[in-house]
């Protein structure tokens, strides 16, 4: 909840790592897991002698992501050694690009609330680094016994994104990041998941007097691992900082680290204190120029973004906003969707499947949208089927599931199974009155008024006809028969 | 006259001809380095590649032994640039200039001594060993090649590799009397080359004459797409060049560097050479350059910036040694790095981190590579109108050992050479002569960029009409 | 441009650099270190205002090469050179500081 004489200023640094086959700068795999040190080679071990060659697709997709920002391409851009000593830092030194980024001044919009219009929050820049590799540390918190290094991450292509400090609370800074993961994920150049560390997120956190145009102390957030922790982590910072300023005492510059158990940021004083990179081009690495072809050709590959889908949605089938947000979550989702639709004219019914059964079972079978045997087609199919009355609407979930398990096509599932509705009338008619015949309390409650019981009589139908019979015209026929 | 006088070209002939075999050139070699070297130390190791020989004998260096300089990748034996932080480091992995050397099907018979990770004009900055000069044996054989300068000179191998960042091929080349080529830089792969100044680093052979220099050059050369700084281009058979003809070349003499200080009898001495060359034919002028004093000062910026960061990986992480004294990360780094680097090495790296540190980049780092440009193109001016420029490659002959010179004045020695790898041109050092004690005079020759060709040509003229007697036999060793 | 180099910014540099350094070696680097210092001065002789820095020597651009997964080492050649491994990492000693 914001101070009515504080306002708050958030920057977000995101970083992304790309998901290209090979790293960045060397032919070895950029596969998540695998026996440690199994992915590496003289080049990204930084073994003495070796240089870097630039991987193309780790620059498209830089370049794709910062399109989809809406940065500005440099038409010149180059790249620099940031030096500092790390164990998991082969080299000693990050390539990595200081003052001649890729893409830059671009934003992300977002809605809010009580704004009719997109709100704009910018993006100063987008550029490309190199991952470094993953230390552990061994023993025990009293007794550490060092730690150990695994370099296959290291060379991982990665992009940053920094963001203007445009945010004004932590519910903004969350709505960026779901903005920004999402197109990351549309444009398919990242697996965007934070807990297997593709996609992490620092945060810059200051506040200043209402009015006021300079910026206040800001403090740097670390070790946040789910939006969610961002979300609270900027939230308690801004808390602290604004006790602080209430009491008259000053914030410190520094950087302080979200503790996931006590739900606290600390700080880490003393340790990122003054870093001084001596950032210089790298002799080893050719400059880039990106010209307009280049550009061109990216951007023809980028397709319809989140944002847009969603709005697009609304407007061209006519669906409620929530569900035109659940089918744009992700494009796999959507593209099923619209597939559906293709083949089957009702916008709503589609979605509501998808959203409903589907998305339950996927979530029952932890998979991935793109995994399933589902299409959009298939879909269509069998809503088709049950618009034909072939199917009815709980034998339609039973089809479903099915069709979940092994992509069979509607059509022949039913087939296979005899699933077909019955809505023969002399069979039907056979069925209702043995069941009225077995059943004469029954029916005599439905006589004096009782007419949930019905739906008894309907049961021992779906029963016998193992849920095939037409539910309508068995009830209507009760109904007819009883009540006359 | 034992096989080991004997040069690329002539061997090969020997060989083709069934004169000599493969076994008896191997045999010549290994029995020379075993006579002399005790006394020269040119070698830190040996890697006899006898097995290797059978396979490939219509390679362009078939069955000739080559030696390199211990800065370059090798997975024979250890890689260490003769320092100790690099002790027991066996790569995994082959430069490419020694790819190409096997598959000319040369024999790498050893790894050579060095001044510390190249940093050095003498050679007495290793670790290990100090390299004599073949030539007197109480003094230096320049660095920082000058192990594979003297093992040439020696007659321990025909031919070597050596690293030129500064000088370090051409200045050893001078003191030891032979031929040492530096290219044009991006001609000649750097990958497997343990950097020291990535923008200035070039590999270059050592030979006795300029034939072999030619040869070698055409089994090093071309692009490499493990080097992004390599350059596509097509590489000529450099063979072509070696022709007795310098008729209308147009030679420059800066007279800027002449007017530096330089030994007496040097200097007569090569300005005798360039006499014969004008009576050869060619046409001879003073030309003015930027004084050699802004490259040395750009020089002395550029490369300990660069290599402060190149050094940087040696951590005691993943290779190398490590030190015992390594209670915590932070201590390990220290410690490994100041038990495991010279006084050299540590000079260069802290100069380095001071040019590039926070305050200083724009006065220091940017202020050299915008001078850089200046030289640049300075020498890109001269040579619109001349063909190749000459100097002395170094300002004397060889110094004694222990000649404690402060590291400014070991920096002067350099200050011919150092110009040529600011502008990333061609050069090379052919004897030129001898002084008073008999040591060799070394003369350079200054070519455009990818001006191979020119100074091969020049210099074998040069090289017919001098026609010194440079054969290992002459030497006392 | 100059800046007379001191006692102080020798430990600084060697701080930023990771090198141990003794009294001795101080006093006599902060000595070398201001010689060569004091010749650099020189290339203020030159006027460079607009002039561009050389960052690379050869004029080449755009040196890529296609997204192909090649050779990796094995695990034993990766670890072949460590000073300390255990289970197939790289061993080193504790981060005095604790940090991610």
């Amino acid at each position: 909840m914001m101070s009515k004489k504080y306002e708050t200023v958030i920057g977000l640094e995101v970083h992304v790592q790309l998901n290209t086959e090979s790293k960045i700068f060397c032919d070895c795999s950029t596969e998540f897991g695998g026996e440690p040190n199994t992915h590496t080679c003289p080049v990204c071990l930084g073994l003495p002698g070796t240089l870097p060659v630039l991987n193309k697709k780790a620059v498209d997709y830089a370049i794709m992501a910062s399109r989809a920002l809406n940065c500005e391409i440099s038409e010149y851009s180059k790249f620099d050694r940031k030096n500092y000593f790390y164990p998991d830092l082969p080299k000693a030194y990050q390539i990595s690009q200081y003052d001649l980024p890729i893409g830059k001044n671009g934003y992300i919009e977002i809605e809010k609330e009580d704004e009719d219009k997109l709100h704009k929050l910018g993006v100063t820049r987008v550029h490309l680094e190199e991952d470094a590799g993953k230390l552990i540390h061994e023993g025990t918190i009293d007794k550490s016994s060092g730690s150990l290094v695994d370099y296959n991450r290291t060379g991982v292509p990665l992009i940053e994104i920094v963001s203007e400090p445009d945010m004004r609370s932590a519910k903004e800074a969350r709505k960026y990041l779901d903005q920004l993961k999402k197109t990351m994920e549309y444009l398919g150049i990242s697996d965007c998941n934070m807990e297997e560390g593709s996609l992490r997120c620092d945060a810059n956190v200051s506040l200043r007097p209402f009015g006021q145009e300079e910026f206040g102390v800001k403090t740097e957030l670390k070790n946040m691992n789910s939006f969610k922790a961002v979300e609270k982590g900027l939230e308690y910072e801004i808390e602290r900082q604004k006790e602080l300023l209430e009491k008259g005492e000053a914030v410190d510059q520094e950087t302080r680290t979200w503790d996931e158990d006590l739900r606290k940021t600390i700080s880490m004083r003393g340790k990122e204190e003054a870093h001084d990179y001596r950032y210089f081009p790298e002799p080893d690495l050719a400059p880039l120029e990106i010209d307009k072809n280049w550009i061109e050709e990216i951007e023809r590959t980028i397709p319809e973004l989140p944002l847009e889908k969603k709005m697009r949605f609304v407007e061209e089938y006519n669906l409620p906003e929530y569900d035109a947000e659940v089918l744009t979550d992700n494009k796999a989702l959507a593209d099923l969707f619209e597939e559906g639709v293709e083949s089957f004219n009702d916008p709503k019914e589609v979605s509501n499947w998808i959203m409903g059964e589907f998305l339950r079972l996927i979530n029952e079978n932890e998979i991935e949208v793109a995994e399933s045997k589902i299409t959009g087609k298939k879909l269509a199919s069998m809503l088709n089927l049950m618009e034909e009355g072939t199917i009815s609407n709980k034998i339609a979930k039973t089809v479903f599931e099915e069709m979940f398990e092994t992509g069979k096509e509607p059509e022949k599932i039913v087939e296979e199974k005899g699933l077909k509705q019955i809505s023969d009338e002399d069979k039907l008619e056979e069925l209702v009155d043995k069941v009225i015949e077995e059943n004469p309390e029954v029916v005599e409650d439905i006589k004096n008024g009782k007419d949930k019981a019905i739906g008894f009589m309907v049961g021992q139908i779906m029963k016998e006809t193992k849920g095939k019979a037409n539910p309508q015209m068995v009830n209507q026929m009760f109904r007819d028969k009883i009540l006359g | 006259m034992e096989l080991y006088n004997l040069s690329i070209s002539e061997l090969k002939n020997k060989l083709s001809s069934g004169e000599i075999t493969a076994k008896e050139i191997n045999e010549t070699f290994k029995k020379r380095i075993s006579e002399v070297d005790e006394k020269i130390e040119s070698f830190l190791e040996l890697t006899d590649q006898i097995k290797d020989n059978e396979k490939n004998d219509n390679g362009l260096l078939a069955n000739i032994p080559v030696a390199i300089k211990d800065n370059m990748s090798f997975t024979e034996g250890e890689t260490t640039c003769a320092s100790k932080i690099l002790k027991g480091y066996n790569p995994p992995y082959n430069a490419t200039v020694v790819n190409k050397l096997k598959e000319s099907g040369a024999n790498i018979l050893g790894k050579t001594n060095m001044d510390e990770f190249a940093m050095g004009s003498s050679t007495e900055n290793s670790a290990f060993q100090k390299t004599k000069n073949p030539w007197d044996i109480n003094r230096v054989p320049g660095g920082s090649s000058g192990g594979s300068a003297a093992a040439v000179a020696a007659g321990e191998v025909p031919a070597a590799l050596g690293s030129d960042t500064g000088g370090s091929i051409r200045q050893p080349a001078a003191f030891c009397g032979v031929v040492g080529l530096k290219p044009t830089y991006g001609l000649v792969s750097r990958y497997g080359l343990v950097a020291f100044a990535s923008s200035l680093d070039q590999i270059g052979p050592f030979t006795r004459n300029v034939e072999d220099s030619a040869l070698m050059m055409n089994a090093i050369s071309g692009h490499d797409p493990k080097d992004s700084t390599s350059v596509n281009r097509e590489v000529p058979d450099y063979t072509k060049f070696l022709n007795e003809d310098v008729e209308g070349m147009k030679i420059g003499i800066p007279k800027e560097y002449f007017d530096l200080d330089i030994d007496e009898e040097v200097e007569k001495n090569i300005r005798e050479s360039i006499e014969k060359l004008k009576d050869a034919g060619a046409v001879v002028e003073e030309v003015d350059l930027l004084s050699a004093e802004y490259s040395l000062a750009a020089y002395y910026i550029i490369a300990p910036a660069e290599a402060s960061s190149n050094l940087a990986r040696y951590d005691g992480v993943r290779y190398g040694q490590r030190s015992e004294k390594a209670d915590d990360i932070e201590t390990m780094f220290k410690n490994t790095r100041s038990e495991g680097f010279g006084d050299e090495v540590k000079r260069r790296i802290l100069l380095g981190t001071y040019a590039l540190s926070s305050g200083y980049y724009d006065a220091f780092y940017l202020k050299a590579q915008k001078v850089r440009t200046l030289i640049k193109e300075d020498f890109e001016r001269v040579f619109e109108d001349y063909d190749l420029l000459i100097s002395p490659t170094s300002p004397s002959t060889a110094f004694e050992l222990d000649s404690e010179q402060t590291p400014l004045e070991m920096y002067h020695q350099d200050i011919f050479t150092v110009p040529v790898n600011i502008a990333g041109l061609p050069a090379i050092s052919i004897p030129s002569g001898f002084d008073s004690k008999g040591l060799p005079i070394g003369l350079q020759m200054i070519g455009p960029h990818f001006g191979e060709g020119k100074i091969l040509q020049a210099a074998y003229t040069l090289e017919k009409i001098l026609d010194l007697d440079l054969r290992p036999d002459n030497l006392e060793v | 441009m100059t800046k007379e180099i001191n006692k102080e910014e020798v430990e600084r540099i060697c701080d930023l650099a990771n090198l141990e350094v003794s009294e001795d070696e101080k006093e006599k680097f902060t000595e070398e270190l201001g010689e060569i210092l004091n010749y650099i001065e020189k290339l203020n002789e030159l006027e460079t205002e607009n002039v561009r820095p050389t960052a690379y020597p050869v004029p080449l651009k755009n040196v890529l090469r296609k997204d192909e997964v090649g050779q990796s080492l094995n695990q034993k050649e990766a670890l072949k050179n460590a000073p300390d491994k255990i289970s197939n990492q790289f061993k080193v000693p504790s981060i005095m500081s604790e940090e991610e």
